[in-house]
């Protein structure tokens, strides 16, 4: 009863069997991990990055489920572990592991001056596609990646259109007074 | 006894030393990287060229040419586009091109509110458009950390079977008018109006039903929806039992799709396939079973498996998982309780209708939603459900305001597609059209 006690009071959150580490300065893989909503996630930094993702798969998350990234030039708060400097883009990789049923994740900070990643291909192929997917919406480039690019988009298209500096399109509205309208 | 076909699969199998795997087999990542196929440069499965250099791209050999298969091909499912190397009538290389329905709806999603979201999302996936409300749903509850009521949860479970049934059948339509076989298309599609009908009456809409909301369902089930439920559960068996009669033992059928587009399961793995790709290879993994959600873990049902990974398999898979839904689809009749079928937090949901003629609050709870939006406390969460093609996840960052700051949907198409290439190297080009058809993709959630 006691220890469970105490395993509540440090915000201990389980999702699985992981056990997610409480406080900031917890590391697993040697990386910083936080809790968002009981979910596990890693912030590794960029260095870091593919050395982390090796030792994941090496650990039984066979598959690479989701990559995507997120432009946090308007919102620049965010809840990250204090010794992560925050920048404008965030790759995030979401794996999962059939034996332990389990899911991880990765944030990685990408600063808007060097948008730069080493692809995960040679760890898990599947990562082709997404990682193409953000580098046309988002421009981050996937260094090594085997066929960087636009996959949605058009070849020839100027700009990346999830980046919040791009403006939405908007068609307007003609009302009754427009011009030529009865 | 077995077609020839169906032994040069497992003997390819063999060959290659990756039999079928049983469900307690783990991968590790060195298994991954032995059956891996996945090389770069001339010999890879994909034609790793940019839509230019294919202009330009003059291929090596006498009898190889470059080939363009779609957008408007009627095998491809929408606007799926390939690029195909060939040698005389076999597959060398090839390249899925994608994009031509992408209408940018991720990013649309940042400027509609959660309550307006619904109506993106369920664009994505039109053949089952409830697993992407669902999924959108789930996290915005996450987020939000509120508890729908145990009535909605269990109508979501209801609706989400009933739209896997309709896919499937959609399914079982589009891949037998592929192959050839028209029956099929009429068969399928006269089972899917069936169930688009009952849809219709629930939810308002025969496809995009925006139904599933943050905060438990639009409606609560109109009167008579059990005895609809039930005659369509009484009438389908027989008319299943007809794809059966007239595909599962039939000849030209195994001809066509038996040891076509074979894969094995760590190439799915490696690829991040899901659904029925990954269940043809024998490895059982639902997310309902092994991570579930709602309700799951009350309801008795089987994940199904193939053995050989083939064309047949994905074939088979999808038309017993209509039984198998069907199964889950009985019990949830049965344990349907009584309650209500959305959250009665006013922040929420809005009020009832004939509750704003009376109260002051109830009107100005429902003009704040319906203009503002509710606000979501600031986080990232990532959901995922299995849709009749696979894991279908949606990752949403909230920055507190009453839109998402960034909604993103991982469609199991979109990662299901990067397994074509491999499935139809060395393949004729007829059988392209029966791998596409069983990958059975929906464009619409590969562009979003």
């Amino acid at each position: 009863m006691e220890e469970e006690k105490t395993s509540e009071d440090t915000s201990t959150a389980t999702e699985g069997n992981i056990k997610i580490p409480s406080g900031e300065e917890s590391l697993l893989y040697e990386v910083l991990t936080s809790s968002s909503r009981g979910q596990l996630v890693l912030h590794p930094t960029r260095d870091q990055y593919l050395d982390t993702i090796y030792q994941i798969s090496k650990d039984g998350f066979a598959v690479c489920i989701d990559l995507t990234a997120v432009d946090y030039l308007e919102n620049p708060e965010r809840d990250i572990p204090s010794a992560i400097s925050p920048e404008r883009f965030e790759v995030v990789v979401n794996f999962l592991s059939h034996t332990k049923k389990e899911r991880i994740r990765l944030r990685v900070q990408i600063p808007e001056s060097d948008p730069v990643l080493p692809t995960v291909f040679d760890i898990y192929p599947g990562s082709e596609a997404l990682e193409r997917e953000v580098y046309d919406l988002f421009g981050i480039e996937f260094e090594g990646h085997p066929d960087l690019t636009r996959i949605l988009m058009p070849e020839t298209w100027d700009g990346h259109p999830l980046r919040k500096d791009y403006a939405v399109g908007e068609i307007p509205v003609q009302f009754k007074d427009a011009p030529g309208a009865g | 006894m077995p077609s020839e076909r169906y032994l040069f699969s497992s003997k390819m199998h063999q060959e290659r030393g990756d039999g079928p795997m049983s469900t307690d087999d783990t991968i590790t990542a060195d298994q991954a990287d032995a059956a891996r196929v996945f090389q770069r440069g001339d010999d890879s499965a994909i034609l790793r060229l940019s839509e230019s250099e294919i202009q330009a791209y003059k291929p090596s050999g006498k009898r190889r040419m470059v080939v363009n298969m779609g957008p408007q091909h009627p095998s491809t499912h929408g606007v799926l586009r390939l690029t195909l190397e060939m040698e005389g009538e076999t597959v060398l290389r090839s390249k899925p091109i994608i994009g031509y329905l992408h209408t940018g709806m991720e990013k649309t999603g940042e400027q509609l509110t959660y309550l307006q979201g619904t109506t993106n999302v369920t664009r994505m996936d039109y053949s089952s458009p409830l697993f992407t409300e669902l999924a959108f749903s789930l996290a915005t509850e996450k987020l939000l950390d509120i508890e729908v009521p145990e009535r909605a949860t269990w109508i979501r479970m209801l609706m989400c079977e009933l739209n896997r049934m309709s896919s499937h059948l959609l399914f079982q339509a589009t891949n037998g008018m592929d192959i050839g076989a028209v029956g099929a298309m009429i068969y399928g599609w006269r089972e899917r109006e069936e169930l688009l009908r009952l849809l219709e009456k629930i939810t308002g809409l025969r496809m995009n039903h925006n139904y599933i909301r943050p905060g438990g369902v639009a409606a609560d089930l109109p009167d008579g929806w059990r005895d609809d439920t039930l005659r369509i559960l009484d009438d389908l068996p027989d008319r299943l039992d007809d794809f059966d009669g007239l595909f599962t033992g039939q000849p030209i059928w195994h001809e066509r799709l038996q040891g076509v587009g074979v894969i094995n399961s760590a190439e799915c793995l490696a690829l991040g396939v899901t659904g029925p790709l990954l269940r043809s290879t024998g490895y059982a993994w639902d997310l309902r079973k092994d991570m579930p959600y709602l309700r799951y873990d009350q309801i008795d049902f089987d994940v199904l498996v193939g053995t050989y990974g083939d064309c047949f398999d994905r074939f088979a898979i999808r038309l017993n998982e209509i039984r198998e839904s069907m199964r889950i689809v009985r019990q949830i009749l049965e344990k349907m309780p009584n309650g209500d079928y959305r959250i009665q937090d006013k922040k929420v949901t809005p009020p009832p209708r004939a509750r704003i003629d009376e109260s002051m609050e109830a009107l100005i709870h429902h003009f704040k939603i319906f203009t503002e939006g509710f606000k979501v406390p600031a986080g990232e969460v990532y959901v995922a459900v299995e849709s009749p093609r696979g894991e279908l996840g949606c990752y949403i960052v909230s920055d507190g305001g009453p839109k998402p700051y960034r909604m993103h949907i991982r469609g199991p198409s979109f990662t299901n597609l990067q397994v074509l290439p491999h499935m139809l190297k060395n393949g004729l080009v007829a059988d392209a059209v029966a791998v596409i058809s069983t990958v059975d993709p929906i464009m619409g959630e590969v562009d979003r």
